[in-house]
């Protein structure tokens, strides 16, 4: 251990990752809820599909539907947050791009996906 | 006699595998081999030991691509088609031939608040901690660590992010704020948030597998991850 190390014990701790430790956070609650919102989407096409039903009989089911519109809005929710987080990562550690360009890029993402995700989401709907 | 073919690495970042011809003898360890080289063969040959028995962490190289505590590794373990390739560990800067400057390893232990900051004065009695407690048990996990540098040199994570304090240092954090003796796990808490600490673990576990102590940083790392986001949750993130 270096002598330096050993004389900066016991001071304040400075330069704490708080961002970096909230974006962890937010990528395993986000993780949770997309590991059940996978699930109900999995088995929704599964029984979609298994009965035959053209688009025109699926819209009918959707439209004006609004726990179907909360369920894709919360998994648009979730996909929007845990994708750039991630992608922040291997952005990180495989092309070295990090700082602010890389949190200002990922937090565009995260709009564009959200904003896509309730387009279409809302396009079931209405 | 039976020859082992070894070729080893020399010179800095910059430098050539060399082979050299060493003879078999049986219960052979792979530091047994490094300095038949030294002694025998060719005395400018750079690399590091002291116990020979396990103890002091200084032997630790790549054989074969792995990294293991040489002094501690068979011959007749790891060997195959009578050849072995002896390189210094990954991810630290090479002085010479299987030499590595391990100052970075061992400034990040400081990094991460490695240090024990007692709360107690002379006036004060022992400490009584329950050898049975959750923490108790939970700080045992870097107390046998030898800082051999096997599981940093193993770590996926350090290889690509080289600020990412690693294994070795993350398990020490956990071992002092499992401490009930220590007073300063807030400020360690905050030393080892985040990206540059525990949060950048992908949990690929190559050091809890290469560790020579059978030691399990990830789980450690695991811990701290938790208790992190307990204090950022709280807002008692330093």
């Amino acid at each position: 251990m270096s002598l330096a190390g050993l004389e900066n014990s016991g001071g304040a701790a400075a330069n704490t990752d708080r961002l970096g430790a909230w974006l962890w956070v937010a990528q395993r609650g986000s993780a949770g809820v997309l590991a059940l919102c996978v699930l109900i989407h999995l088995a929704t096409i599964q029984y979609a599909s298994q009965g035959g039903l053209s688009a025109a009989e699926v819209l009918a089911r959707t439209r004006g539907h609004a726990g179907l519109l909360a369920f894709y809005g919360l998994f648009t929710l979730a996909v929007a947050v845990h994708v750039p987080i991630g992608l922040r990562t291997v952005a990180a550690e495989w092309l070295h791009w990090r700082g602010r360009s890389i949190d200002v890029s990922i937090l565009l993402l995260a709009l564009a996906l959200l904003a896509g995700g309730w387009r279409a989401a809302w396009a079931l709907y209405r | 006699m039976d020859e082992l073919d070894v070729t080893v690495w020399r010179g800095g970042a910059q430098g050539k595998l060399e082979l050299f011809r060493v003879p078999r003898h049986e219960h052979q360890t792979v530091l047994d081999v490094v300095t038949h080289i030294q002694r025998h063969l060719d005395p400018t040959l750079a690399y590091r030991f002291a116990c020979r028995v396990g103890m002091c962490g200084s032997c630790a190289m790549t054989v074969d691509g792995v990294a293991r505590w040489t002094c501690r590794t068979r011959v007749d373990k790891v060997v195959r088609n009578n050849a072995l390739e002896l390189r210094p560990l990954a991810n630290l800067p090479v002085i010479r031939d299987l030499a590595c400057d391990m100052r970075e390893f061992f400034d990040k232990w400081a990094r991460a608040r490695g240090q024990f900051v007692g709360t107690a004065t002379r006036a004060d009695d022992f400490a009584r901690v329950r050898p049975d407690s959750n923490e108790r048990r939970a700080a045992d996990a870097s107390l046998d660590c030898i800082g051999c540098g096997v599981c940093y040199a193993s770590c996926d994570v350090v290889t690509a992010r080289p600020d990412y304090l690693g294994p070795a240092a993350l398990q020490r954090a956990w071992t002092l704020v499992n401490d009930l003796r220590d007073g300063d796990s807030a400020n360690r808490l905050a030393a080892v948030a985040g990206d540059p600490g525990c949060h950048a673990c992908h949990t690929h576990m190559s050091c809890t597998e290469r560790c020579p102590k059978a030691l399990a940083p990830t789980a450690a790392i695991a811990g701290l991850k938790r208790r992190v986001a307990g204090a950022l949750l709280r807002g008692e993130l330093a």
